[in-house]
């Protein structure tokens, strides 16, 4: 269904720019004096930030640590793994990206060369990330070359997927988002070696690198979990349903650092000696068992929100209980819990940093063990300004991608365009 | 679409489909539902319960298909009798379509996968055979049209119209209406009405629970009236409306009429 934009409202009718400014800073003398009040605020510290960054900062620390922050200890002779990793990742978000956009809807006669507003907005946000990450590391110039290509990738895939895409069939569509998985069991060899490529311990891996597979890892394996603890918590088995409130509960009950530990020394006890992992991977666990509770609740809130008569209607057309659940009631339910669980996961991800202190060296924990290097005394802010930026950049990244999802799987979103 | 208006011929002594007898349902909270309802219903019969609000009429024709449970009495449908066993319900109600009053299309499909979901999971029918089909029985109810859109987009009575192709597309025996107009603006009822009048010169057998007399007067074969659990009066539309045998039929129709 069009929305009724500003495009659509004859020009005659549409207040001068100037006119909707003062409208929309100004529209009382209070209101005026409020908004030159916070533009001064915003100005004075952006100025003292800046001077900070020019004048007093020293940004050697970085540039001397840049490699240790991205990867850790990972051998230079193996860092092209990673790289090539980056750009198939890079590639499949492009592409990803531009079929979600191009997924056949409603009205298919409405493609243009443009992109829609919000994909603009997305598309500057990887801009500038692509500038600004590499720029904060203080990378060498090549590197950051190599940064400005992937992003490059991204969005010409984008534009030529979303431009393209809808040409093809809806099941050849499907494939692009199995390819994920595929994707990702690639990374984690690429990453960790074997089947022919020389091995890295996981001892090795570190800095942005671990903190990303770690909580990458964590959202993929928690969110099947999750769901598999929000059917049980509504099951009419009563000791399935005690089992998953217990464990949900027992679950959100505790701090995660506490499960660390926990996970740290137990887990070894547990498991057959050639089977327990190593300590990357039992923090990996842990993540996943806390997350799955956090999304088990928001996926539950999601099943509630679906009306009785879609499952009546499915299973009186002949639908088992599973097939109604997996192709009528999950996937409704999910779209109403999305924005929470996407709420989840930017918590997990911060959540990593928890790890540094059980003495993982991920991205904050190795930006203190740097603090700690004599040679580098009294530069934590700078390090902290960087570690700031890396995190928000890739929680905004992860806000952004649920958004356009969001909108994507509302029954009532607009048409294709481009 | 247009049907003729009068009545269809009732059908000769054909095979029963629905054979309900002495059913009595307790809810959870102890609220006694059905009391000892029966009703029976023969192949190609059009047959409409009425009754007041919480007469039970929703409860009874929703254990057709069992949607909900009973305690007592027995239902046949179809020749299966209604039991626990799981894949004798799963028979039963891929050979008895239901539509609902609030429609219930899955918002998140199309109108078209709405129709075509069913048959191809369940019944294993190639996806492009039954995209066919349903685009045929798009065509039927009058919006074909309308076929790549999502339910949100439609009004109220072309969702009800796409909700009577979905349960047509499984090629059920049966059909069950569970106050289908009730829910829809005054100006649509009426096209919803005439997809069901349509239907009701074809083979198949329907039960509808509906508050619009002038559809029962003209398609149905029967009416039956239900007052707090039970049957209470079972007739030709003719005599139901006109020279009804009890007193509670003869309130309720004082009330609508």
């Amino acid at each position: 269904m069009p929305q009724p934009g500003l495009a659509d409202t004859p020009s005659s009718l549409r207040p001068s720019p100037l006119r909707r400014l003062q409208r929309s800073l100004a529209p009382t003398v209070a209101d005026g004096l409020l908004s030159l009040g916070l533009i001064a605020l915003l100005l004075w510290v952006g100025l003292q930030l800046a001077s900070w960054a020019i004048g007093r900062a020293d940004w050697a620390v970085l540039q001397l640590n840049s490699m240790l922050l991205l990867v850790g200890r990972y051998p230079l002779a193996e860092q092209w793994r990673l790289w090539l990793l980056a750009g198939l990742l890079a590639v499949q978000a492009g592409l990803s990206w531009g079929l979600l956009r191009a997924w056949p809807r409603a009205d298919r006669s409405l493609q243009g060369w443009l992109w829609p507003r919000h994909d603009r907005i997305a598309a500057l946000c990887v801009g500038l990330l692509a500038l600004l990450l590499p720029a904060a590391l203080q990378l060498a110039l090549p590197l950051q070359a190599r940064w400005w290509l992937l992003a490059a990738a991204l969005l010409a895939l984008r534009w030529a997927a979303g431009r393209w895409g809808t040409r093809l069939h809806r099941h050849q569509l499907r494939l692009v988002g199995l390819l994920w998985p595929v994707l990702y069991l690639a990374g984690l060899w690429l990453i960790g070696g074997g089947l022919g490529l020389p091995r890295v311990a996981s001892g090795d891996w570190g800095g942005l690198l671990l903190t990303l597979l770690l909580a990458s890892f964590a959202m993929a394996l928690s969110f099947p979990l999750g769901v598999l603890l929000a059917l049980g918590r509504r099951s009419s088995l009563p000791l399935l349903r005690w089992g998953s409130v217990v464990y949900i509960e027992f679950i959100r009950g505790a701090p995660l650092i506490t499960l660390l530990f926990i996970g740290q020394n137990i887990l070894g006890f547990l498991l057959p000696s050639g089977l327990a992992p190593d300590r990357v991977w039992r923090a990996a666990w842990v993540l996943i068992f806390f997350a799955a509770a956090y999304l088990a609740e928001a996926v539950r809130s999601g099943l509630a929100a679906v009306p009785r008569g879609q499952l009546e209607a499915a299973r009186s057309l002949g639908l088992s209980q599973a097939q109604a659940l997996v192709q009528v009631v999950i996937p409704q339910a999910l779209r109403v819990a999305l924005p929470t669980m996407v709420g989840q996961f930017i918590a997990l991800l911060q959540d990593t940093t928890l790890l540094s202190l059980i003495g993982l060296l991920d991205l904050l924990g190795t930006a203190r063990g740097i603090m700690a290097n004599p040679e580098f005394l009294g530069h934590s802010s700078e390090l902290y300004l960087v570690l700031a930026v890396l995190y928000w950049g890739c929680c905004a990244s992860l806000g952004l991608g649920s958004r356009a999802l969001e909108r994507r799987l509302d029954p009532r979103s607009e048409p294709t365009r481009g | 679409m247009a049907a003729p208006m009068t009545p269809p011929t009732p059908p000769a002594s054909s095979a029963l489909m629905i054979e309900a007898t002495g059913v009595e349902k307790w809810y959870p909270n102890g609220f006694h539902a059905l009391r000892g309802a029966s009703l029976t219903v023969r192949r190609g019969e059009v047959v409409v319960i009425m009754g007041p609000s919480g007469s039970g009429k929703s409860t009874f024709i929703r254990t057709f298909n069992a949607l909900e449970d009973f305690q007592k009495g027995s239902i046949t449908v179809d020749g299966i009798t209604l039991s626990n066993d799981v894949r004798q319900i799963d028979a039963i109600r891929r050979e008895v379509g239901m539509v609902f009053q609030q429609f219930n299309l899955f918002p998140h499909l199309s109108v078209l996968e709405n129709l075509t979901l069913a048959p191809v999971l369940v019944r294993k029918r190639p996806r492009s055979e039954v995209e066919g089909q349903a685009m045929a029985l798009l065509e039927r109810v009058g919006i074909a049209e309308q076929a790549g859109k999502f339910p949100g987009q439609l009004s109220g009575g072309q969702q009800q119209r796409v909700a009577i192709a979905r349960a047509l597309c499984m090629e059920p025996r049966i059909l069950l209406f569970d106050e289908p107009t009730s829910s829809l603006d005054p100006e649509m009822v009426r096209e919803v009405l005439e997809v069901m009048q349509a239907l009701a010169h074809d083979d198949i057998t329907m039960v509808v629970v509906t508050h619009e007399v002038r559809f029962a007067r003209q398609v149905a074969h029967r009416v039956v009236l239900m007052d707090q659990g039970e049957v209470v009066e079972e007739a030709e539309p003719e005599t139901f409306f006109t020279a009804p045998r009890h007193e509670r039929t003869r309130r309720f129709l004082e009330q609508i009429l």
